[in-house]
């Protein structure tokens, strides 16, 4: 990000000289931020408060929430169910997540190259990542059915076995997966700006020391790469773990009721859904709220720490 | 990476030379071809297959091995699709549900990274930061608590329920309050106007509000369509809000409605893409026409969301 460059104050005399200035343009910076501001207390800061609230309650979302104080958690903490949704969101997450950089950096090297026709495979990269999750979970019940789906006939004809994607539980995972690498398109792209802007000399000087291809990309491609690696890990791993809608759709959602074989696509937030929404335990799927928003908290930041180690600002002073 | 080595102009044509000019050829432009139109053929695997799939009669679609190409061409699923749920009904609500929001999408977004980029006011960094910062929190954590304050607040009838709950306003309204990628997006374009614009509209006596609307709003203009495109895409494609807050049946939109091809044992999957096939056109007639604005969004504010 480049924000940080802006917040040096362009005149500093003006501090001094113009008190007024200054306080008129607090009033009208506040004014034009206001609708965030609001936003942010009403739909953010007073939810996240009323959500921790809610999980001190037994509430079914009509008579009035009555305290239990911590009931929920010890609940959640001898709830089967909350260990499988949380099991397999974080195995889809580290799973989805590292497959997402593989697949993006491979594309935008690809298209990094000199290929004149570019355009078109960054069109068609793209396209998939802005269509409707939604339409594409139903596509891919379609296209993994074993019968009918094309997934198995091109296995088959491969001479590869054909797993059954949505009813074994060991494969349904990797549906979701798949599902997920269909906006890898986007971060390609954002790949390749990043890649577009490492200089061409680092390059050159490597290759007159005679570095080959590989070694070319070790030492400089996936260094000054890598804040834009944490980028897609950072948005992944919160992505990751709401992963809702194709969950949804795979199972058959609202009409079958389960979460797929041996409730192997509950994701936590399909599973938050039914306590909130079907189940009417708004009390305990507050519970799971304030898991979810502490465990990505504590994720996120550990990330964050773990990047410390091998994030590599150098390239990025202005 | 072999982007140099393509780069360099050869013209040595000695027997040793050759081999290795070939080489290049092969690494700097066969093999990523290769690699390209491979991974094309997968990202448009999904989409063939939900077309060809819509084009299927029921019993051809139940046949194995499927067959690549439909048989008997049968384009009457697509009405028998719209005739099987109120496709138009579902078309029109979603149409409002994304108006709305698109609309309180540019209005918000465009006034924040204003105050966000052209006024210097002090604490201005910090709430910025703090802004960007909720982009890595995950939405559902509040889903609850909204659902309860929404479920509270009065409708005054609108599309006659007690409370926003089963009314639009859930999904339109957070709309007018900004979204965090979007005000990054945007601020990031309004910091590349010069600072000199501004101050020329002060100095001939415009006020703040005069100097957004007359002078950085028309030059911001691609950015708005970049941030227009996308919240209307992202209000078109949206799933769980819908599914959380419409109970009626005659109140979903389309991506709820869909639901409805699964509801019986009997899903008529080719109906079902079918309806999935008119979903997904205008999204992508719009990336066809907009693409431009699509790419500048990721390029310009570094990373799409």
């Amino acid at each position: 990000m480049t924000a940080a460059a802006t917040s040096v104050r362009p005149r500093s005399v003006g501090r001094f000289r113009l008190g007024t200035l200054e306080r008129r343009n607090l009033k009208w910076g506040l004014l034009f931020i206001s609708p965030w501001a609001f936003g942010f207390i009403a739909l953010g800061v007073f939810p996240i408060l009323y959500t921790f609230f809610l999980s001190l309650t037994r509430y079914t979302g009509f008579r009035s929430p009555t305290l239990i104080g911590f009931n929920n958690y010890t609940t959640m903490w001898n709830d089967p169910d909350f260990w499988k949704a949380a099991y397999n969101t974080l195995y889809y997450t580290v799973l989805a997540v590292p497959i997402g950089v593989v697949v993006a950096m491979l594309l935008a090297i690809a298209m990094n190259q000199k290929v004149r026709e570019v355009a078109i495979y960054r069109a068609i990269f793209y396209l998939p990542s802005i269509l409707p999750v939604f339409a594409i979970s139903f596509v891919f019940v379609v296209l993994l059915n074993p019968g009918y789906g094309l997934v198995n006939l091109l296995l088959t004809s491969a001479g590869l076995p054909s797993p059954n994607w949505l009813g074994d539980p060991a494969y349904t995972k990797l549906a979701l997966v798949m599902i997920a690498q269909l906006g890898a398109g986007q971060w390609a792209l954002v790949f390749l700006a990043g890649l577009r802007g490492i200089p061409i000399e680092l390059y050159e000087s490597a290759e007159i020391d005679g570095a080959g291809a590989f070694r070319r990309f070790r030492s400089i491609t996936l260094p000054l790469m890598t804040p834009v690696i944490l980028y897609d890990i950072i948005i992944g791993l919160s992505f990751g773990l709401q992963v809702f809608t194709s969950a949804y759709i795979l199972t058959g959602g609202a009409t079958r009721g389960g979460a797929g074989p041996d409730n192997s696509l509950l994701t936590y937030v399909f599973y938050l859904y039914q306590q909130a929404f079907q189940f009417g335990a708004m009390g305990y799927a507050a519970a799971l709220s304030v898991v979810l928003f502490l465990a990505s908290v504590i994720l996120a930041m550990a990330v964050f720490r773990w990047a410390r180690g091998w994030v590599f600002y150098g390239g990025e002073e202005a | 990476m072999a982007t140099t080595e393509a780069a360099r102009p050869i013209a040595v044509a000695t027997t040793p030379h050759r081999r290795t000019r070939w080489r290049q050829v092969f690494t700097g432009s066969v093999v990523p071809r290769v690699i390209l139109i491979l991974s094309c053929l997968v990202f448009l695997a999904p989409f063939y297959w939900m077309v060809v799939s819509a084009l299927k009669t029921n019993t051809e679609l139940a046949q194995f091995p499927p067959s690549l190409i439909p048989g008997a061409w049968a384009f009457n699923n697509f009405p028998d699709a719209i005739n099987y749920i109120p496709f138009g009904l579902y078309t029109f609500n979603s149409l409002v549900i994304t108006v709305g929001a698109t609309i309180g999408a540019v209005l918000s977004n465009t006034l924040v990274a204003y105050g966000f980029s052209r006024i210097q006011w002090p604490g201005r960094n910090a709430l910025f930061y703090l802004c960007v910062a909720t982009i890595f929190l995950p939405y559902p954590v509040i889903l609850v608590a909204l659902f309860d304050i929404f479920g509270r607040l009065p409708s005054f009838g609108i599309q006659g329920a007690k409370s926003w709950v089963d009314t639009f306003l859930p999904l339109i309204v957070p709309a007018f309050f900004g979204n965090p990628f979007y005000i990054f997006l945007m601020r990031q374009f309004m910091l590349g106007i010069p600072k000199e614009l501004s101050d020329a509209a002060k100095v001939d006596g415009a006020s703040e509000l005069q100097t957004f609307w007359r002078v950085i709003l028309p030059l911001t203009r691609p950015a708005v369509i970049v941030v227009l495109i996308l919240a209307a895409v992202a209000a078109w494609n949206e799933f769980l809000l819908p599914l959380l807050y419409l109970q009626s049946n005659d109140k979903y939109p389309l991506a709820v409605g869909l639901i409805f091809f699964t509801s019986e044992h009997d899903v008529s999957y080719n109906l079902l893409m079918a309806a999935s096939t008119l979903i997904v056109l205008p999204v992508v007639i719009i990336f066809l026409v907009a693409q431009r604005f699509f790419i500048e969004g990721i390029t310009v504010g570094g990373v799409k969301g």
